[in-house]
Protein backbone atom coordinates (compact mmCIF):
# COMPACT_ATOMS: atom_id res chain seq x y z
CA UNK A 1 0.00 0.00 0.00
CA UNK A 2 1.23 3.10 -1.01
CA UNK A 3 -1.47 5.31 -2.58
CA UNK A 4 -4.65 5.67 -1.51
CA UNK A 5 -7.53 7.21 -3.18
CA UNK A 6 -10.31 8.68 -1.16
CA UNK A 7 -13.74 10.12 -2.49
CA UNK A 8 -14.68 13.29 -1.48
CA UNK A 9 -16.57 16.49 -1.35
CA UNK A 10 -13.45 18.18 -0.23
CA UNK A 11 -9.95 19.63 -0.25
CA UNK A 12 -8.21 18.13 2.58
CA UNK A 13 -7.71 15.12 4.90
CA UNK A 14 -10.26 17.04 7.35
CA UNK A 15 -13.25 16.98 4.61
CA UNK A 16 -16.00 14.80 4.17
CA UNK A 17 -15.45 11.15 2.95
CA UNK A 18 -17.95 11.23 -0.16
CA UNK A 19 -19.91 8.35 0.10
CA UNK A 20 -20.70 7.91 -3.63
CA UNK A 21 -17.57 6.43 -6.02
CA UNK A 22 -18.41 7.15 -9.69
CA UNK A 23 -20.36 11.03 -8.82
CA UNK A 24 -17.87 11.79 -5.58
CA UNK A 25 -17.00 15.82 -5.91
CA UNK A 26 -12.70 14.86 -5.84
CA UNK A 27 -10.47 12.11 -4.88
CA UNK A 28 -7.69 12.98 -2.84
CA UNK A 29 -4.55 10.65 -3.17
CA UNK A 30 -2.28 10.20 0.11
CA UNK A 31 0.99 8.98 -0.44
CA UNK A 32 1.89 6.99 2.61
CA UNK A 33 5.70 7.33 1.81
CA UNK A 34 5.97 10.94 1.35
CA UNK A 35 3.10 11.74 3.22
CA UNK A 36 1.81 14.05 0.66
CA UNK A 37 -1.72 14.70 -0.92
CA UNK A 38 -2.63 15.64 -4.45
CA UNK A 39 -6.23 16.45 -5.48
CA UNK A 40 -8.20 15.39 -8.65
CA UNK A 41 -11.33 16.33 -10.27
CA UNK A 42 -14.00 14.34 -10.80
CA UNK A 43 -15.94 16.37 -13.28
CA UNK A 44 -16.17 14.58 -16.36
CA UNK A 45 -17.11 11.34 -14.51
CA UNK A 46 -19.94 13.87 -12.55
CA UNK A 47 -21.15 15.05 -16.19
CA UNK A 48 -20.96 11.49 -17.92
CA UNK A 49 -24.67 10.16 -18.31
CA UNK A 50 -23.46 6.93 -18.09
CA UNK A 51 -20.35 4.90 -17.15
CA UNK A 52 -19.14 7.50 -14.60
CA UNK A 53 -17.96 4.45 -12.27
CA UNK A 54 -15.95 3.04 -15.17
CA UNK A 55 -14.67 7.13 -15.78
CA UNK A 56 -13.81 7.97 -11.88
CA UNK A 57 -11.98 4.07 -11.93
CA UNK A 58 -9.89 5.11 -14.67
CA UNK A 59 -8.86 8.01 -13.14
CA UNK A 60 -7.61 6.11 -10.00
CA UNK A 61 -5.94 3.91 -11.97
CA UNK A 62 -4.10 6.83 -14.07
CA UNK A 63 -3.11 8.41 -10.90
CA UNK A 64 -1.41 5.32 -9.88
CA UNK A 65 -3.17 4.63 -6.58
CA UNK A 66 -3.21 1.19 -5.49
CA UNK A 67 -5.80 1.78 -2.99
CA UNK A 68 -9.32 2.99 -2.90
CA UNK A 69 -11.46 4.15 0.05
CA UNK A 70 -14.76 5.44 -0.69
CA UNK A 71 -19.00 4.50 0.70
CA UNK A 72 -19.88 2.61 -2.00
CA UNK A 73 -18.67 1.12 -5.18
CA UNK A 74 -21.07 -0.18 -7.94
CA UNK A 75 -20.04 -3.70 -9.97
CA UNK A 76 -18.79 -1.64 -13.26
CA UNK A 77 -16.51 0.23 -11.13
CA UNK A 78 -15.58 -2.19 -9.30
CA UNK A 79 -14.32 -4.72 -12.48
CA UNK A 80 -12.15 -1.92 -13.80
CA UNK A 81 -10.42 -1.12 -10.44
CA UNK A 82 -10.29 -4.74 -9.90
CA UNK A 83 -8.67 -5.61 -13.35
CA UNK A 84 -6.48 -2.73 -12.50
CA UNK A 85 -5.30 -4.51 -8.71
CA UNK A 86 -6.79 -1.81 -6.95
CA UNK A 87 -7.83 -3.42 -3.48
CA UNK A 88 -11.46 -1.63 -2.63
CA UNK A 89 -12.30 -0.64 0.83
CA UNK A 90 -15.87 0.47 1.73
CA UNK A 91 -16.12 2.73 4.44
CA UNK A 92 -18.67 4.68 6.65
CA UNK A 93 -16.41 7.33 8.23
CA UNK A 94 -17.53 10.66 8.23
CA UNK A 95 -13.83 12.33 6.86
CA UNK A 96 -11.03 11.75 4.91
CA UNK A 97 -8.36 11.80 7.82
CA UNK A 98 -10.44 9.15 9.80
CA UNK A 99 -10.85 6.76 6.97
CA UNK A 100 -7.18 6.91 7.09
CA UNK A 101 -7.02 6.28 10.62
CA UNK A 102 -9.54 3.61 10.05
CA UNK A 103 -7.65 1.95 7.05
CA UNK A 104 -3.82 2.15 8.76
CA UNK A 105 -5.25 0.34 11.87
CA UNK A 106 -6.28 -2.37 9.88
CA UNK A 107 -9.81 -2.43 10.84
CA UNK A 108 -11.08 -2.31 7.34
CA UNK A 109 -11.05 -5.45 5.00
CA UNK A 110 -10.82 -4.93 0.91
CA UNK A 111 -13.59 -6.02 -0.73
CA UNK A 112 -14.27 -8.42 -2.99
CA UNK A 113 -16.89 -7.23 -4.77
CA UNK A 114 -19.19 -4.41 -5.22
CA UNK A 115 -21.11 -3.30 -2.07
CA UNK A 116 -24.03 -1.73 -4.58
CA UNK A 117 -26.33 -2.03 -7.42
CA UNK A 118 -25.54 -0.74 -10.47
CA UNK A 119 -28.01 2.29 -11.67
CA UNK A 120 -28.43 4.36 -14.49
CA UNK B 1 -53.58 7.33 -48.96
CA UNK B 2 -51.05 6.76 -52.40
CA UNK B 3 -48.68 9.89 -51.97
CA UNK B 4 -45.48 8.40 -52.71
CA UNK B 5 -42.18 9.83 -51.74
CA UNK B 6 -38.87 8.05 -52.36
CA UNK B 7 -40.70 5.68 -54.98
CA UNK B 8 -42.23 4.19 -51.98
CA UNK B 9 -45.70 5.14 -49.87
CA UNK B 10 -45.71 7.98 -47.43
CA UNK B 11 -44.16 8.12 -44.01
CA UNK B 12 -45.92 10.28 -41.71
CA UNK B 13 -44.37 10.72 -37.90
CA UNK B 14 -46.08 11.45 -35.33
CA UNK B 15 -44.12 13.29 -32.57
CA UNK B 16 -44.12 16.55 -30.23
CA UNK B 17 -41.23 18.08 -28.13
CA UNK B 18 -43.77 17.61 -25.02
CA UNK B 19 -44.96 14.10 -23.06
CA UNK B 20 -47.95 13.14 -22.75
CA UNK B 21 -49.59 15.61 -25.47
CA UNK B 22 -51.64 13.39 -27.32
CA UNK B 23 -48.98 11.54 -29.79
CA UNK B 24 -50.68 7.35 -29.31
CA UNK B 25 -54.36 9.19 -29.17
CA UNK B 26 -53.80 10.87 -32.51
CA UNK B 27 -51.70 8.03 -34.15
CA UNK B 28 -54.49 5.48 -33.39
CA UNK B 29 -57.26 7.53 -34.53
CA UNK B 30 -55.43 8.48 -37.67
CA UNK B 31 -54.66 4.46 -38.37
CA UNK B 32 -57.84 3.49 -37.75
CA UNK B 33 -60.11 6.54 -39.96
CA UNK B 34 -56.70 6.18 -42.72
CA UNK B 35 -59.14 4.58 -45.32
CA UNK B 36 -57.09 2.27 -46.60
CA UNK B 37 -55.21 -0.03 -45.24
CA UNK B 38 -51.61 1.10 -43.51
CA UNK B 39 -48.92 0.33 -41.05
CA UNK B 40 -48.44 2.20 -37.64
CA UNK B 41 -44.92 1.68 -36.17
CA UNK B 42 -44.48 1.79 -32.79
CA UNK B 43 -41.23 4.02 -32.65
CA UNK B 44 -41.37 4.63 -28.69
CA UNK B 45 -39.24 1.49 -28.24
CA UNK B 46 -39.26 2.42 -24.63
CA UNK B 47 -42.35 1.91 -23.67
CA UNK B 48 -44.43 0.46 -26.72
CA UNK B 49 -48.42 1.26 -26.35
CA UNK B 50 -50.16 0.70 -29.00
CA UNK B 51 -51.07 -3.18 -29.13
CA UNK B 52 -52.80 -2.16 -25.77
CA UNK B 53 -55.64 -0.65 -28.14
CA UNK B 54 -54.81 -2.57 -30.92
CA UNK B 55 -54.97 -6.35 -29.41
CA UNK B 56 -54.04 -8.13 -32.14
CA UNK B 57 -54.71 -11.99 -32.32
CA UNK B 58 -51.07 -12.85 -32.92
CA UNK B 59 -47.89 -11.45 -33.02
CA UNK B 60 -44.73 -12.76 -35.04
CA UNK B 61 -41.51 -11.50 -33.37
CA UNK B 62 -37.84 -11.26 -33.88
CA UNK B 63 -34.92 -10.06 -32.08
CA UNK B 64 -33.41 -6.95 -32.76
CA UNK B 65 -28.99 -7.71 -32.11
CA UNK B 66 -26.38 -5.04 -31.53
CA UNK B 67 -22.52 -6.29 -32.32
CA UNK B 68 -20.63 -6.45 -28.91
CA UNK B 69 -17.01 -7.28 -28.77
CA UNK B 70 -15.58 -10.07 -27.38
CA UNK B 71 -11.79 -9.92 -26.17
CA UNK B 72 -9.38 -12.99 -26.65
CA UNK B 73 -7.48 -12.98 -23.30
CA UNK B 74 -4.35 -15.09 -24.62
CA UNK B 75 -3.89 -12.02 -27.28
CA UNK B 76 -4.58 -8.74 -25.45
CA UNK B 77 -1.63 -7.11 -24.81
CA UNK B 78 -3.42 -4.93 -22.77
CA UNK B 79 -2.34 -1.78 -25.10
CA UNK B 80 -5.05 0.52 -24.02
CA UNK B 81 -5.99 1.62 -28.24
CA UNK B 82 -9.44 0.26 -28.04
CA UNK B 83 -10.13 2.45 -24.29
CA UNK B 84 -8.61 5.26 -25.74
CA UNK B 85 -10.95 4.96 -29.03
CA UNK B 86 -14.31 4.15 -27.06
CA UNK B 87 -16.44 7.51 -26.20
CA UNK B 88 -19.06 5.03 -24.41
CA UNK B 89 -16.73 2.94 -21.78
CA UNK B 90 -18.09 0.07 -24.11
CA UNK B 91 -14.64 -1.17 -23.79
CA UNK B 92 -12.17 -0.24 -21.14
CA UNK B 93 -8.33 -1.30 -21.17
CA UNK B 94 -5.94 0.32 -18.54
CA UNK B 95 -2.60 -1.58 -19.00
CA UNK B 96 -4.63 -4.53 -18.14
CA UNK B 97 -6.59 -6.89 -20.47
CA UNK B 98 -9.61 -5.14 -22.45
CA UNK B 99 -12.85 -4.86 -20.14
CA UNK B 100 -16.61 -5.06 -22.44
CA UNK B 101 -19.32 -3.25 -20.75
CA UNK B 102 -22.53 -4.78 -23.31
CA UNK B 103 -24.73 -2.09 -21.79
CA UNK B 104 -22.49 0.97 -22.71
CA UNK B 105 -21.39 -0.70 -26.09
CA UNK B 106 -22.57 1.47 -29.20
CA UNK B 107 -21.77 -1.52 -31.59
CA UNK B 108 -19.75 0.98 -34.11
CA UNK B 109 -16.70 -1.48 -34.52
CA UNK B 110 -14.16 0.69 -33.73
CA UNK B 111 -12.32 -1.27 -30.94
CA UNK B 112 -11.70 -4.08 -33.63
CA UNK B 113 -10.53 -1.69 -36.07
CA UNK B 114 -7.80 -0.13 -33.77
CA UNK B 115 -6.61 -3.56 -32.23
CA UNK B 116 -3.58 -4.05 -33.57
CA UNK B 117 -3.50 -7.35 -32.25
CA UNK B 118 -6.49 -9.26 -33.60
CA UNK B 119 -7.68 -9.64 -29.82
CA UNK B 120 -11.14 -8.38 -30.68
CA UNK B 121 -13.91 -10.57 -32.26
CA UNK B 122 -17.49 -9.73 -32.33
CA UNK B 123 -20.67 -10.94 -31.19
CA UNK B 124 -24.33 -10.76 -31.70
CA UNK B 125 -26.36 -9.65 -28.06
CA UNK B 126 -30.40 -9.38 -27.94
CA UNK B 127 -31.15 -5.43 -27.29
CA UNK B 128 -34.52 -5.70 -27.93
CA UNK B 129 -38.03 -7.45 -30.14
CA UNK B 130 -39.90 -6.28 -33.22
CA UNK B 131 -43.41 -7.64 -33.17
CA UNK B 132 -45.44 -7.85 -36.53
CA UNK B 133 -49.23 -8.29 -36.04
CA UNK B 134 -52.74 -6.99 -37.93
CA UNK B 135 -55.40 -5.70 -36.45
CA UNK B 136 -58.52 -4.72 -39.01
CA UNK B 137 -56.25 -2.21 -41.17
CA UNK B 138 -53.98 -1.93 -39.69
CA UNK B 139 -50.47 -3.63 -39.97
CA UNK B 140 -48.48 -3.06 -36.45
CA UNK B 141 -44.73 -2.78 -36.19
CA UNK B 142 -43.75 -2.64 -32.61
CA UNK B 143 -40.58 -2.23 -31.43
CA UNK B 144 -39.42 -3.24 -27.57
CA UNK B 145 -36.19 -2.54 -26.37
CA UNK B 146 -34.49 -5.34 -23.53
CA UNK B 147 -34.57 -4.22 -19.76
CA UNK B 148 -31.19 -2.38 -18.82
CA UNK B 149 -30.04 -1.99 -22.58
CA UNK B 150 -29.15 2.08 -23.22
CA UNK B 151 -29.33 1.54 -27.42
CA UNK B 152 -32.49 3.02 -28.28
CA UNK B 153 -32.04 4.14 -31.87
CA UNK B 154 -30.69 0.50 -33.41
CA UNK B 155 -34.29 -0.72 -32.20
CA UNK B 156 -36.24 2.44 -34.25
CA UNK B 157 -34.06 1.75 -36.75
CA UNK B 158 -34.85 -1.80 -36.81
CA UNK B 159 -38.76 -1.01 -36.73
CA UNK B 160 -37.92 0.85 -40.19
CA UNK B 161 -36.85 -1.92 -41.85
CA UNK B 162 -39.75 -4.16 -40.83
CA UNK B 163 -42.08 -1.67 -42.54
CA UNK B 164 -43.18 -2.24 -46.40
CA UNK B 165 -43.01 0.17 -48.96
CA UNK B 166 -45.75 -0.35 -50.68
CA UNK B 167 -48.20 0.40 -48.03
CA UNK B 168 -47.83 3.93 -46.15
CA UNK B 169 -46.89 3.98 -42.64
CA UNK B 170 -47.96 6.19 -39.46
CA UNK B 171 -44.96 6.53 -37.16
CA UNK B 172 -45.40 7.21 -33.41
CA UNK B 173 -42.31 8.41 -31.72
CA UNK B 174 -41.42 8.89 -28.27
CA UNK B 175 -41.43 12.33 -27.12
CA UNK B 176 -38.67 14.69 -26.53
CA UNK B 177 -36.05 15.68 -29.32
CA UNK B 178 -32.91 13.48 -28.54
CA UNK B 179 -31.19 10.57 -30.65
CA UNK B 180 -34.50 8.13 -30.50
CA UNK B 181 -36.76 10.82 -31.65
CA UNK B 182 -34.09 11.92 -34.35
CA UNK B 183 -33.92 7.93 -35.31
CA UNK B 184 -37.54 8.06 -36.04
CA UNK B 185 -37.67 11.59 -38.13
CA UNK B 186 -34.96 10.64 -40.44
CA UNK B 187 -37.34 7.45 -41.84
CA UNK B 188 -40.19 9.99 -42.19
CA UNK B 189 -41.51 12.14 -45.26
CA UNK B 190 -43.88 14.44 -43.24
CA UNK B 191 -43.91 15.21 -39.35
CA UNK B 192 -46.99 16.51 -37.64
CA UNK B 193 -46.51 17.52 -34.25
CA UNK B 194 -48.71 16.91 -31.52
CA UNK B 195 -48.63 19.88 -28.68
CA UNK B 196 -51.03 21.81 -26.60
CA UNK B 197 -51.63 25.11 -25.59
CA UNK B 198 -49.45 25.73 -22.39
CA UNK B 199 -46.41 26.98 -22.03
CA UNK B 200 -44.40 23.73 -21.68
CA UNK B 201 -46.67 22.60 -24.73
CA UNK B 202 -45.66 25.63 -27.38
CA UNK B 203 -41.82 25.57 -25.69
CA UNK B 204 -40.93 22.29 -26.42
CA UNK B 205 -43.08 22.67 -30.29
CA UNK B 206 -40.51 25.05 -30.83
CA UNK B 207 -37.65 22.51 -29.94
CA UNK B 208 -38.89 19.86 -32.28
CA UNK B 209 -40.11 22.28 -35.55
CA UNK B 210 -36.33 22.99 -35.47
CA UNK B 211 -35.83 19.36 -34.76
CA UNK B 212 -37.89 18.84 -37.83
CA UNK B 213 -36.05 21.65 -39.77
CA UNK B 214 -32.70 20.54 -39.39
CA UNK B 215 -33.70 17.02 -41.16
CA UNK B 216 -35.27 19.17 -43.96
CA UNK B 217 -39.03 17.85 -43.07
CA UNK B 218 -41.87 19.36 -43.39
CA UNK B 219 -44.43 19.56 -40.32
CA UNK B 220 -47.66 20.41 -39.31
CA UNK B 221 -49.44 21.00 -36.47
CA UNK B 222 -52.16 18.78 -34.00
CA UNK B 223 -53.70 21.07 -31.58
CA UNK B 224 -55.52 18.93 -28.47
CA UNK B 225 -56.84 19.75 -25.54
CA UNK B 226 -57.52 23.23 -27.82
CA UNK B 227 -59.70 25.64 -25.25
CA UNK B 228 -58.68 29.63 -24.30
CA UNK B 229 -55.33 30.31 -26.48
CA UNK B 230 -53.34 32.04 -23.46
CA UNK B 231 -49.88 31.44 -25.12
CA UNK B 232 -49.70 32.59 -28.47
CA UNK B 233 -50.11 29.09 -30.04
CA UNK B 234 -51.86 29.83 -32.90
CA UNK B 235 -50.02 32.81 -33.67
CA UNK B 236 -46.48 31.20 -33.99
CA UNK B 237 -47.72 28.51 -36.19
CA UNK B 238 -49.06 31.13 -38.21
CA UNK B 239 -45.75 33.27 -38.30
CA UNK B 240 -43.53 29.77 -38.87
CA UNK B 241 -46.08 28.64 -41.78
CA UNK B 242 -46.82 25.79 -39.97
CA UNK B 243 -50.85 24.25 -40.81
CA UNK B 244 -52.80 23.18 -37.98
CA UNK B 245 -54.34 20.23 -39.43
CA UNK B 246 -56.69 19.33 -36.80
CA UNK B 247 -57.66 21.10 -33.05
CA UNK B 248 -58.79 18.29 -30.53
CA UNK B 249 -61.15 20.12 -28.04
CA UNK B 250 -60.65 19.43 -24.00
CA UNK B 251 -62.79 16.78 -23.76
CA UNK B 252 -63.62 13.98 -20.89
CA UNK B 253 -65.03 11.98 -23.42
CA UNK B 254 -61.60 11.68 -24.92
CA UNK B 255 -60.06 10.72 -21.80
CA UNK B 256 -62.46 8.39 -20.52
CA UNK B 257 -62.54 5.97 -24.03
CA UNK B 258 -58.99 6.33 -24.52
CA UNK B 259 -58.52 5.33 -20.68
CA UNK B 260 -61.00 2.02 -21.52
CA UNK B 261 -58.80 0.94 -24.27
CA UNK B 262 -61.16 1.79 -27.26
CA UNK B 263 -60.57 4.76 -29.97
CA UNK B 264 -62.21 7.95 -29.41
CA UNK B 265 -62.78 7.82 -33.56
CA UNK B 266 -64.82 4.63 -33.00
CA UNK B 267 -66.91 4.91 -30.74
CA UNK B 268 -67.69 8.85 -31.28
CA UNK B 269 -69.10 10.01 -35.15
CA UNK B 270 -68.17 13.18 -34.91
CA UNK B 271 -64.53 12.22 -33.80
CA UNK B 272 -63.97 10.01 -36.61
CA UNK B 273 -64.96 12.65 -39.15
CA UNK B 274 -62.56 15.00 -37.50
CA UNK B 275 -59.52 11.75 -37.90
CA UNK B 276 -60.79 11.16 -41.46
CA UNK B 277 -60.46 14.79 -42.47
CA UNK B 278 -56.88 15.09 -40.88
CA UNK B 279 -56.23 11.89 -43.19
CA UNK B 280 -57.54 13.93 -46.13
CA UNK B 281 -55.39 17.24 -45.13
CA UNK B 282 -52.49 15.26 -44.76
CA UNK B 283 -52.82 12.95 -48.50
CA UNK B 284 -52.69 16.63 -49.67
CA UNK B 285 -49.66 17.84 -47.34
CA UNK B 286 -47.80 15.12 -48.44
CA UNK B 287 -48.71 15.49 -51.98
CA UNK B 288 -47.31 19.30 -51.65
CA UNK B 289 -43.65 17.71 -50.61
CA UNK B 290 -44.11 14.87 -53.33
CA UNK B 291 -44.82 17.21 -55.79
CA UNK B 292 -41.86 19.61 -54.54
CA UNK B 293 -39.54 16.91 -55.06
CA UNK B 294 -40.35 16.04 -58.46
Amino acid sequence: MKKIAFSTTGQTLGAELDPRFGRSIHFLIYDLELESTQLLDNQQSRNAAQGAGIQAAEIIVRAGADTLVTGHCGPKAFRVLDAAGIAVYNCAAPTVGEALIALRSGSLSPASSADVEGHW
Amino acid sequence: MVAKTHGRAARIAIASGKGGTGKTTVSLNLAAMFGAPVQLADCDVEEPNLNLFLRCEQLTSTPVTMLIPEVDANRCTGCGACGELCQFRGIVSLGTRALVFPELCHGCGGCIRVCPSGAISENPHQIGTISVGQSRTIRLVEGRLEVGVSSVSPVIRAVHQQLRDDMPAILDAPPGTSCPVTATLLGADYVLLVTDPTPFGLHDLKLAVATARTLNLPCGVVINRAGEDQVGLYQYCQAEALPVLLSLPDDRQIAEITSRGDLVAHVLPEYGLMFTELADKLQQEVLKVAGGRA
